[in-house]
């Protein structure tokens, strides 16, 4: 593997007091580089979505058809928990992390990032805390079983591996944390001279609003987990009504956490695609200004609509229509995005290589689950849908066509910048039309189980649900191969080095700093600031 | 190959729409739903509609040159503000019906529904048929079909023993709660969905504009068999539910136990053994044995002390943190169950707790 | 002694070279997470596995920091790293905030919604009997519907907690002197006063200490006390938790003091611990007026 960033190496020549130049296996140990511990970010939540997709599976191959075949529902339970657990906080979240790392301090002409010990811890923390996860299975009880939401009371039935569980998720806030105090202050300390916050990339300025929002609610989860800690083993009467709490009062811990953690996952996917189109288009972002401005809208509304998840615990009339209103609104700063994308394609010149095509397709799919999510957000609709499959439907629409799709897109688009090869247009092609085919044909369907009451978290189903359950099942299949076949057909050659060698600029149409390397990328960039042009685009001297 | 229909009141085969609405929130909910189609279809066509104009039009193979607009502050305002309005014009709707749905005044039934795992319970608290209580419990043969993998029938895992059954036309108010954990109570054809939480009430309301059998189930995961604890909802006419109500009451009347009969140590292990398995083998298994949160039986302390006043009390009156209070059983119920555990796995205790003590010890 | 380094030879932004210490860290913890975890559900060497666990990080944390002391004292951290330092230690108070935020998140929602809703008309189909009164507002009131809750007096304001918050009001003026003190180059008055800052936190954890003997020995008043005692010692317990870390950090800034860290123009070391302290400090005025006095 090291051979892959290992050819561009020296080769920008550049003063010699910097660093040395590690190898072997201490050069991703002891990483402080932010290239390498993107890559160790990235490879490590590829491996979860891994993880978490074989789950994912075992839950769309018990559902292919009514009554139980493979697991029991105890073992359902516990795939859906671990899928959900896993996805959010093993796949999308360090993904977007990784890539934050790789790009951010190159976007913005930093030499790296701010504090990059730091940044390896919070790489490493994560370990131990999948390795909890994973090994949760193997406990007596077997894995948590509560849902990825952990709702009590029915946490304080779980087993032991609960509090693994509890545990992991401490740790890996607190490498959120770490990482987003790492992202602010490289943001807001190291850009170079001449990159002002508001000539700053897309991608950077949707990571720093990010990284407020897991500021801001990481330790509001850590709190809710620990009062679940606690009521399991310290006689705390938190959730626990005999003893004066409320069972309801962790699900407004959990949401107030729980919604802006959805936007977490969604924001850097806004910033990725808000890259991919000019460089396609050939034509600048349209309202920069006001796609900044929409991305701070939409988080700090983040705040106040989480209880959208509750309307079926009986809130007052007054509370449900705070929210619902609330809810309503984010669909106008979102609107604002999708309407910028449209005018920056529009009257372009435009071109359709594989980054293109998940930028537009994530476009496409991600305003359809947009829209499932204000029809949710309707509470008398609301009451039908909660719960049901319909915001599994919802959810994967904006989870995987959004942020995953987003994901897809960057590496396609990045990818030539960190390996140095070009990945064959035909296979980003085949990736492309497979994947966004074959998740429609998974959970389309899920909208339609949703609206005739099909109940989510169900390891069994009555008969009539059948039909539409094994359209899911089967899409989910050939969605699950062709992601692996990704790994091996697209990215392991890549990482090899293996293919046409990749230009500086491998897109004609691609603007920032990060095109103004080498490709790959040399190990040490911007070790001191680089002189800028006006629209701090481009590198008039070094 | 199984051949399945649809279940009326239930799921219909390849269903793609809410349920056909039987009361009048429920076709609001309807109505909601088809117009936030129509202005999300519509939206999205218009959108996209552009995009792909512009992605067959504006295409460097077709010669397309970009222009170099970025810009405008008109048009940034223009499409913040009609969003804006759109949703302003989907929320008057809702919020009437937000308000409509959340009325539960002057009803006249009222039903409490309590979730536990894994079961309904149904106490009739006022109006006709006040005082009658069922529990509802998925069909033994359901759960087999469902483990051996050979589900069959068009009400595969919505039958009940017994359903819950209402009047028709009159405004009947649900009140949920639940014993253990959080469970929900939904309706899809009523347009009703309530969590049930451990500890308080919550409630929501129905009135039924048709006769006929009505399905749901349970919302929210409560644990492993969430799947398989259906409602089942019999609507019926005003007639027939006035008969039912009384020959119901006059069954129950004729089954309720004496607190003040004195049992013998087998007859009442017995009986508690039944308790136990329909309440208590949930959490703490059949073994007695707990787990995580949950306390042992077997061999402990509580249940092996002289004073036979602890145990009924806890089972009363719930403890710290996992154990809910068991009030609602009756005393002879109670009596049985405790006695059971006295004298059951390694406990061998040969106390006996009589009706009677249960019944002394409620009011403390 | 930075003046020892010619000028120049700071780097525009200094990046560390390899580090095993992150890895080791993270190794470390692994023990305390999968032996707490395993822990609480009473595995008998789950123990030794946080201890050793801990040990260990704290080891790590040791050879990291003195690295970054003598990465700072050598003048390789210029004036940026500076501001970065800054903003990094005003992000993490924040997150600490949102911390305790949820905490007293939960106390508001149990007294102004949870307890009144429990002893509501409505919830009386439950809990006939239970009166909503928050137990510090009525003597006798446990707040427990169910009265499962042992009986319980409330801790009052008097006299340990008042007591308390003079001792930290006080540390945070001594706090203050040693700084001004330092800015001026009096580093005997820096450093004595930097004592009494350490002894006044020191002072504050023990009295603490007393107060939940006192609570658990005389109030009856437990963790176990239903959501009051949820609250109070999960609220307070947290809070103390964090005076200790924080004067943990005076200390060593202290012994740098003593080993002639720190300048009058540089020493954001301090500056940081100091923060942290005034942070604590505020927590603790929420919690006297909040937790103690309604
Ligand atoms: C990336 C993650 C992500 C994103 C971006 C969103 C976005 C939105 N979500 Fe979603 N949501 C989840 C992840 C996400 N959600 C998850 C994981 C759950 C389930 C959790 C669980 O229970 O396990 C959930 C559940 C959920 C619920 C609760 C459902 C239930 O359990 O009953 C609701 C209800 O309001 C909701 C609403 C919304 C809304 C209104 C948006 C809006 O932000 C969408 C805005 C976008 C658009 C509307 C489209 C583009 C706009 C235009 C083209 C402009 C013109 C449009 C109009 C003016 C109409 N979501
Ligand atoms: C965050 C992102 C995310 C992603 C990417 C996904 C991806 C997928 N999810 Fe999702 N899902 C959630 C987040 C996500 N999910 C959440 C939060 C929940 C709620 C959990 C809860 O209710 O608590 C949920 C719940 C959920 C359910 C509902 C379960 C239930 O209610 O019981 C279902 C059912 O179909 C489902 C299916 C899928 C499928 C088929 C995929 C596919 O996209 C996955 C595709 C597969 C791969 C990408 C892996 C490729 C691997 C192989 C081909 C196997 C080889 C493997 C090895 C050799 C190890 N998911
Ligand atoms: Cu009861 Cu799900
Ligand atoms: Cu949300």
């Amino acid at each position: 593997m090291s051979a892959v960033m290992d050819h561009g190496g020296h080769a920008h020549g550049h003063d010699d007091h910097s660093h040395d130049h590690p190898h072997g296996w201490r050069r991703w140990m002891f990483a402080t580089n932010h290239k390498d511990i993107g890559t160790l970010y990235l490879l490590f939540s590829f491996t979860m979505l891994m993880i978490g997709g074989a789950l994912a599976l075992g839950i769309r191959a018990e559902l292919f058809k009514p009554g139980l075949q493979l697991v029991n529902p105890e073992l359902f339970n516990q795939l859906t928990t671990m899928h959900g657990i896993i996805m959010v906080f093993g796949a999308i979240m360090p993904a977007f992390v990784g890539l934050a790392n790789w790009m951010i301090p190159l976007q913005i002409g930093a030499s790296d990032m701010a504090f990059a010990r730091m940044n390896n811890f919070s790489f490493w923390l994560m370990i131990p805390a999948a390795i909890l996860l994973v090994a949760s299975f193997f406990m007596p009880g077997g894995a948590p079983a509560a849902g990825w939401t952990l709702y009590a009371p029915l946490t304080l039935q779980m087993g032991p591996s609960m509090d693994a569980g509890i545990f992991a998720m401490h740790i890996l806030g607190a490498s959120s944390i770490m990482g987003s105090i790492n992202i602010i202050v490289t943001i807001l300390n190291m850009r170079a001279p001449g990159m002002t916050l508001m000539k700053m990339p897309m991608f950077a300025w949707t990571w720093l609003i990010t990284a407020y929002l897991l500021i801001a609610v990481m330790p509001v989860l850590a709190g809710a987990i620990t009062m679940t800690l606690t009521d399991r083993h310290f006689g705390t009467s938190f959730f626990n009504p005999a003893g004066g709490g409320d069972p309801v009062m962790y699900q407004h811990i959990f949401w107030f956490f729980g919604h802006p953690e959805v936007y977490i996952m969604i924001l850097p996917a806004f910033g990725i695609v808000s890259q991919i189109v000019p460089a396609f288009a050939r034509k600048r972002l349209f309202g920069y200004t006001s796609m900044v401005y929409a991305t701070a809208s939409i988080a700090i509304l983040s705040f106040i609509v989480w209880a959208h998840h509750m309307f079926a615990t009986g809130m007052p009339v007054t509370g449900q229509l705070f929210f619902m209103y609330a809810t309503m609104l984010i669909s106008v700063p979102t609107g604002v995005k999708v309407f910028n994308w449209i005018a920056t394609m529009w009257r372009g010149s435009m071109t359709f290589e594989t980054p293109m095509l998940w930028a537009v397709g994530f476009i496409f799919v991600f305003t359809m689950g947009g829209f499932t999510g204000l029809i949710l957000s309707v509470a008398p609709i609301d009451i039908q849908l909660q719960d049901t499959y319909y915001v599994v439907a919802h959810f994967h629409y904006v989870l995987v066509a959004g942020s995953l799709f987003a994901l897809y897109g960057a590496v396609y688009y990045w990818g030539p910048k960190w390996t140095g090869v070009m990945i064959p247009e035909w296979k980003g092609k085949l990736h492309f039309w497979l994947s966004i085919i074959s998740f429609n044909v998974t959970f389309f369907p899920m909208h339609f189980l949703g609206l005739a009451g099909m109940p989510r978290r169900y390891a069994d189903y009555p008969m009539q649900f059948a039909d539409f359950n094994e359209i899911a099942s089967i899409g989910a299949f050939v969605f699950g191969i062709t992601q692996f076949l990704f790994f091996f057909v697209v990215m392991l050659p890549a990482m090899l080095g293996k293919g046409e060698k990749a230009p500086q600029r491998p897109w004609e149409g691609a603007e920032g700093l990060e095109w103004e390397v080498p490709s790959p990328a040399p190990f040490h960039t911007f070790e001191n600031p680089p002189k800028l042009d006006a629209t701090a685009t481009r590198i008039v001297a070094e | 190959e199984q051949v399945v229909r649809d279940l009326p009141g239930g799921p219909a085969v390849l269903q793609y729409d809410l349920h056909p609405p039987v009361t009048k929130i429920a076709s609001e909910q309807q109505d909601l739903h088809v117009m936030m189609l129509w202005i999300c279809g519509v939206i999205f066509v218009g959108v996209f509609g552009v995009m792909f104009y512009s992605i067959f039009a504006h295409r460097k193979s077709k010669g397309a040159k970009s222009a170099s607009f970025h810009e405008s502050t008109t048009v940034e305002i223009v499409w913040t503000i009609i969003p804006f309005l759109i949703v302003i014009g989907m929320a008057l709707p809702a919020t009437k019906a937000v308000v409509a749905m959340k009325d539960t005044t002057n009803a006249d039934l009222t039903i409490k529904a309590t979730g536990y795992q894994w079961k309904w319970g149904y106490d009739y608290l006022k109006g006709e048929g006040e005082g009658i209580q069922l529990i509802s419990t998925l069909d033994a043969s359901q759960r087999a079909l469902s483990d051996a993998g050979t589900p069959q029938g068009d009400n595969y895992l919505l039958k009940v023993d017994e359903p819950l059954v209402v009047p028709v036309q009159k405004k009947v108010r649900i009140i949920t709660t639940a014993n253990d954990v959080i469970h929900s109570f939904m309706v899809p054809a009523f347009g009703i969905k309530q969590d049930a939480i451990p500890g308080f009430v919550r409630d929501t309301w129905f009135r039924a504009e048709k006769t006929g059998d009505f399905y749901g189930q349970c919302a929210e995961l409560c644990g492993k068999e969430h799947a398989y604890m259906p409602i089942h909802v019999k609507v019926l006419s005003e007639d027939d539910y006035a008969k039912w109500a009384e020959g119901k009451l006059k069954a129950q009347a004729a089954k309720a136990d004496d607190p003040s009969k004195v049992w013998t140590l087998e007859d009442l292990v017995a009986r508690g053994q039944k308790v136990y398995a329909a309440n208590c083998a949930v959490c703490h298994h059949e073994n007695g044995k707990g787990g995580g949160a949950i306390k042992p039986l077997d061999a402990a302390a509580v249940v092996l002390d002289a004073d036979k006043a602890k145990q009924v009390h806890i089972v009363l009156n719930g403890q710290n943190n996992a154990m809910p209070a068991w009030r609602q059983l009756s005393d002879t119920e109670i009596a049985a169950v405790v006695t059971f555990t006295k004298n059951h796995w390694s406990n061998k205790t040969g106390q006996i707790v009589q009706p009677a003590e249960v019944l002394a010890q409620r009011g403390k | 002694m930075s003046a020892a380094i010619p000028k120049g030879q700071t780097p525009y932004y200094f990046v560390p070279g390899p580090s095993r210490h992150p890895l080791m860290a993270a190794f470390a913890l692994f023990f305390v997470v999968l032996g707490a975890g395993q822990w609480v559900n009473g595995a008998s060497w789950a123990p030794y596995s946080v201890a050793a666990g801990l040990l260990g990080w704290l080891f790590v944390l040791k050879q990291w920091f003195s690295d970054a002391i003598h990465e700072s004292e050598s003048g390789l951290y210029g004036e940026r790293i500076d501001v970065s330092f800054r903003w990094s230690m005003a992000w993490f108070i924040f997150s600490e905030v949102m911390f305790f935020g949820a905490f007293f998140g939960a106390l508001f929602w149990s007294r102004l919604y949870t307890i009144p809703e429990l002893g509501s008309i409505d919830n009386a189909l439950l809990w006939p009997d239970f009166k909503a009164v928050w137990p510090s507002v009525v003597a006798g009131a446990t707040a427990s519907p169910a009265g499962v809750v042992e009986p319980f007096r409330t801790m009052g304001p008097w006299p340990l907690p008042t007591i308390n918050t003079a001792l930290l009001l006080t540390s945070g003026v001594t706090l203050t002197i040693a700084h001004h003190a330092l800015r001026e180059n009096h580093r005997g008055k820096t450093i004595a006063f930097m004592w009494a800052t350490v002894l006044l936190g020191l002072a504050f954890v023990i009295c603490q200490g007393y107060e939940y003997y006192e609570a658990y020995h005389h109030l009856n008043l437990k963790l176990t006390s239903g959501i009051y005692g949820s609250t109070f010692f999960m609220l307070t317990g947290f809070h103390g938790f964090h005076v200790f870390v924080g004067m943990l950090m005076l200390l060593f800034i202290t012994l740098r003091l003593h080993k002639g860290h720190f300048t009058p123009e540089k020493h954001f070391g301090f500056e940081g611990a100091a923060w942290y302290w005034h942070f604590v400090d505020v927590v603790w005025l929420g919690l006297y007026v909040i937790v103690y006095w309604t």
